[in-house]
């Protein structure tokens, strides 16, 4: 495709996602007192993330089977403090193995 | 607090970021964009659901419109996080400061800055994005350069790389706090839900995770309101 083409959508996406993250960020200066809120904010990072993560783990490698195995592997190393790296490497071998043996 | 410290958290980060955007380079290429214009689109979004979305959007020549909603309500929950990583971070964080860093605050950018204790500063935080950044460029340069010459199985198996991350992230938290297992345990049923139950299949992802995160924190916010002079307290 040429740039020509491609520019105007890329320069949308990029500045609608920019102006999502940058808004919030920029403009509320204060410290927040309201204790619900400031409950609610602490759980969002979790809720996110584990709504990110299931169901669409399953369907990441094309493989159910697989994608249980990555869960299985990441939840132990994750339940012994493993580093980010070592638990997302180690998901993705565990993946690699089922999908190897043709599962 | 240091950048040397935001450095070696963001590794993970970075290295983690290599294999999804050499999935998002590969892909790029296949539907018809150049090496180049992969890594421009990367280097300018810094965000994953939201290329692969537009990826498929861009070549099938929807309208502006329509890719900017699309954007909007995947990337929505970034408002969520930026919203919760204001009340993390201390005077260093100047309104520009803001800006430019707002630009790389990646799901799990904010996820591992929200983990530190107490706030966080401008150094720690330009060192947290610095390798994400540079692994998200590199990564999908590899992809679109060399992607289709790896073999299918592997590029599969490197598509969970991210979930284990993310998994990494939540259970940690999860296992010396009852509320923390709770709002995990729930958003990912009811992300489950809203992706199985009959009638609800047409609700976007980017959506869903918007409504599971506010669903579920808020229930979890009244159940479980955390400490606030306890969080006060923890400022360096």
């Amino acid at each position: 495709m040429t740039w020509r083409y491609i520019l105007p959508y890329v320069l949308v996406m990029a500045g609608v996602t920019y102006l999502i993250r940058m808004l919030p960020l920029a403009a509320l200066r204060k410290r927040i007192k309201n204790r619900f809120f400031l409950s609610l904010l602490y759980y969002v990072p979790y809720a996110v993330l584990s709504a990110m993560t299931f169901p669409a783990v399953f369907y990441a490698t094309g493989s159910v089977l697989a994608g249980g195995a990555a869960v299985a592997v990441a939840l132990v190393l994750a339940w012994k403090e493993q580093s980010l790296l070592t638990v997302a490497v180690a998901a993705s071998v565990g993946a690699l193995i089922v999908l190897a043996i043709g599962g | 607090m240091t950048f040397r410290k935001g450095l070696r958290d963001g590794l993970p980060i970075g290295l983690g970021y290599l294999s999804v955007s050499f999935a998002f380079g590969m892909m790029a290429v296949r539907a018809g964009f150049t090496v180049a214009q992969a890594v421009f689109i990367s280097a300018t979004n810094v965000t994953s659901a939201g290329q692969f979305a537009g990826l498929t959007l861009i070549s099938a020549g929807a309208s502006m419109y329509e890719l900017g909603l699309t954007q909007f309500v995947i990337n929505l929950r970034y408002a969520l996080m930026s919203l919760s990583l204001s009340q993390k971070l201390d005077n260093s964080m100047t309104t520009l400061h803001r800006m430019l860093f707002a630009f790389c605050n990646t799901d799990e950018v904010f996820a591992v800055a929200s983990g530190q204790k107490g706030l966080v500063g401008r150094r720690y935080l330009y060192g947290l994005i610095t390798l994400p950044i540079a692994g998200w460029v590199l990564g999908t340069l590899l992809g679109a350069a060399a992607g289709t010459l790896l073999p299918e199985l592997i590029i599969n198996a490197l598509g969970v790389a991210i979930y284990g991350m993310f998994i990494a992230i939540v259970i940690p938290p999860a296992k010396n706090d009852r509320a923390v297992r709770v709002a995990a345990v729930a958003a990912a049923a009811l992300s489950c839900v809203l992706y199985y139950a009959p009638g609800l299949k047409n609700i976007s992802s980017g959506f869903s995770i918007i409504i599971c995160a506010v669903a579920v924190s808020a229930f979890c916010a009244w159940r479980f309101p955390i400490r606030v002079d306890e969080k006060e307290d923890a400022a360096p």
